[in-house]
């Protein structure tokens, strides 16, 4: 097995409060290998942006990594500096955020942006760095990008402007990409462009992509992968199309319920009853436990079982098995 | 469902609105600007019948909010009408807004007064029409699922959900018969999302309510939709039965917009993404608007604008659809 580019172990992060102290992301694992896109779908305040600006050492005070470890590359980064990590941001970890209007300094031409990024992590010059910045947006689809190189972010339309956060992020060629929600402002057929261009500059430069999300269609379109995130902790990870085609853990199983069209045909969509709990509130035991159905004996007791990154597919006491699947 | 001889409870006639988005009078005379108009809805009509739901699609800037606009009686049309038949013996009065008309915002955050109290928010349509509120806003609340006890309480209280079911009950307050619901759960996550469409179904069948149901997510709209308004640039490209629409989708558009949408059964998938993005709204393309990014483009779709046309059991603004 080759080495993966990103390597979570037990990752937590607390927020230390007045009230106590909160846990939005609780001993996380996975992996992400080489050209693989990892998707990490939940809903809001499942920990799963936490998560990712965790690993590129974004967070906000007072909150911290408490515990676990982040490896990229074979070299653990959650212990860095605030100096060391800031040469690998943009060097080794690419960023996309949502809203590409707010990512982008709208006083510099997208040239400029890009070639800033280039001058401080690759020993070049300026004029090479101007010839890289036209070819990393001609890569990623911006049409005639000799001329556009030099306007500035408002002379784009949404989904151009993605591309120019996607050249970004790409520009000083990182080994992983975290794109956080990236296709959430965008119109569907926009949304399906940045999609397949994600898809295959991951696939022609083995990048790896952590592609965080709440919408479980852009999962099945996009990832290898996906993880399920509840109240901070995985719920279930695997093979998307056994996540999605047989999903082992109830919440998983209720979140495809409640998505209209996965559900065909059917006049009432299945309802997780209740709502995600709020971290100073987290029950005992299981967290998803109140909304279970299938809840067992022990499940307000015993935290459910955790997720090694190479073990189990779900961290539920009582995972659906095969057989009781309902064929699509 | 469609009943011939019914006269429809909403009737929209050639609806066009027109935006004055022309630069301040002296730029245009220093810059010699010419003045600029945005048609933001283009020549529409549709028909909603009693007690079903009629959904409009598109993408942004297609002008469903702004024709949900013109239905409420927020926003004047520029040209054509938007009939309500209003109950038997009352006129279709507009004063405030029109009379049995309701709209519930996609924002719940910003669609409630953050100083007033629930009850007060709930009670407020009845209120204005000078109606007795006493425990108005409390049953309502039983009704969307929430707690007489939460009418005393301010909105911060409440998480995104429950927001949106106070928004329906204020929606509710003013019995109206038609509601105009502008991406109701847009803001929502899914599993909130699956509650709140559960609950608008089953008030609707309670309270015999009419939907015009606006939003960009193709399986919501299939999910709640009896009839689907497909809209591009302002213009309607195809009307048809929800079933009929995904079954057989007509227009060009239209299967563009399908094969993009992101399905839960995809992976693997790999499809090639449509071209291209919306034209610019204050030039748009001549004839077809969609034109310029139709594979099956010929001719005649540049120079001439084609007219809505029933094919099968659908209605379709394409040259070449049969």
């Amino acid at each position: 097995m080759t080495e993966p580019t990103l390597s979570l172990r037990g990752l937590t992060v607390e927020i230390p409060t007045r009230h106590g102290l909160l846990r939005p992301v609780d001993k996380v694992s996975y992996d992400i290998a080489p050209g693989e896109i990892l998707g990490v779908v939940g809903e809001s305040g499942a920990g799963k942006s936490m998560a990712g600006n965790a690993v590129i050492g974004l967070l906000n005070r007072p909150a911290r990594i408490a515990g676990g470890e982040v490896w990229l590359n074979g070299t653990r980064i959650d212990q860095l500096g605030r100096e060391p990590m800031r040469k690998l941001r943009g060097k080794q970890i690419g960023m996309v955020f949502q809203d590409p209007l707010t990512s982008l300094n709208p006083l510099l031409t997208v040239g400029d942006q890009i070639s800033e990024t280039i001058l401080e992590h690759l020993p070049l010059s300026r004029a090479q760095a101007r010839e890289r910045a036209i070819a990393a947006l001609d890569e990623v689809g911006i049409p005639a990008a000799k001329d556009r190189v030099d306007s500035y972010p408002h002379a784009f339309s949404g989904g151009m402007r993605q591309r120019v956060v996607i050249a970004l992020a790409l520009c000083a060629e990182p080994s992983l990409i975290i794109a956080d929600e990236p296709t959430t402002a965008l119109d569907v057929s926009v949304q399906a462009q940045i999609i397949a261009l994600l898809k295959r500059l991951c696939r022609d430069r083995g990048t790896a992509v952590m592609l965080v999300t709440h919408d479980m269609g852009v999962i099945a379109e996009a990832a290898d992968r996906v993880a399920v995130m509840y109240a901070g902790r995985l719920a279930e990870i695997g093979p998307v199309a056994d996540v999605l085609g047989a999903p082992r853990h109830p919440y998983t199983v209720g979140l495809m319920g409640s998505t209209p069209g996965a559900s065909r045909g059917q006049r009432r969509l299945t309802q997780i009853p209740g709502a995600m709990p709020r971290l100073g509130a987290l029950p005992q035991g299981c967290a998803f436990h109140p909304r279970c159905p299938r809840r067992g004996l022990n499940c307000d007791v015993d935290p459910a079982p955790g997720l090694e990154a190479d073990g189990d597919r779900s961290a539920c006491w009582f995972p659906v098995s095969d057989s009781e699947q309902v064929p699509a | 469902m469609t009943d011939e001889t019914k006269v429809p409870l909403v009737r929209v006639s050639n609806l066009t609105r027109i935006f004055d988005v022309s630069k301040p009078w002296l730029n245009r005379v220093i810059e010699r600007l010419p003045r600029a108009r945005l048609t933001a809805v283009s020549n529409v009509s549709f028909d909603i019948p009693d007690r079903s739901v009629y959904a409009l699609v598109g993408e942004s800037g297609s002008g469903k909010s702004t024709i949900g606009k013109m239905v409420v009686g927020l926003l004047d049309a520029s040209e054509g009408e938007v009939e309500v038949r209003a109950p038997d013996g009352q006129d279709d009065a507009r004063g405030a807004g029109r009379t049995g008309v309701q709209m519930i915002f996609q924002d719940p955050y910003a669609s409630l007064n953050p100083r007033w109290r629930v009850r007060d928010i709930i009670a407020e349509p009845v209120a204005a029409r000078g109606g007795d509120t006493k425990g108005v806003a409390e049953a309502l609340l039983e009704q969307v699922g929430l707690s007489v006890e939460d009418a005393g309480k301010f909105p911060h209280e409440f998480s995104g959900g429950q927001r949106q079911r106070i928004c329906i009950a204020r929606a509710l307050a003013d019995n109206p018969r038609l509601i105009v619901c502008d991406e109701p759960t847009s803001a929502l996550d899914v599993s909130v999302q699956a509650q709140v469409l559960n609950l608008m179904s089953d008030l609707r069948e309670e309270f015999g309510l009419t939907y015009l149901f606006i939003s960009h997510d193709l399986t919501v709209v299939q999910h709640m939709a009896d009839t689907i308004g497909v809209l591009y640039l302002g213009r309607l490209v195809e009307e048809a039965g929800a079933d009929d629409l995904f079954e057989t989708p007509r227009h060009p558009y239209t299967q563009m917009l399908f094969e993009a949408a992101p399905r839960m059964d995809a992976y693997g998938r790999d499809v090639e993404p449509p071209q291209g993005e919306i034209p610019d709204p204050i030039n748009p393309p001549t004839g077809c608007a969609f034109h310029p990014r139709c594979p099956r483009a010929v001719d005649r779709c540049a120079a001439e604008r084609p007219e809505m046309r029933r094919v099968g059991t659908s209605r379709v603004a394409c040259h070449l659809a049969e």
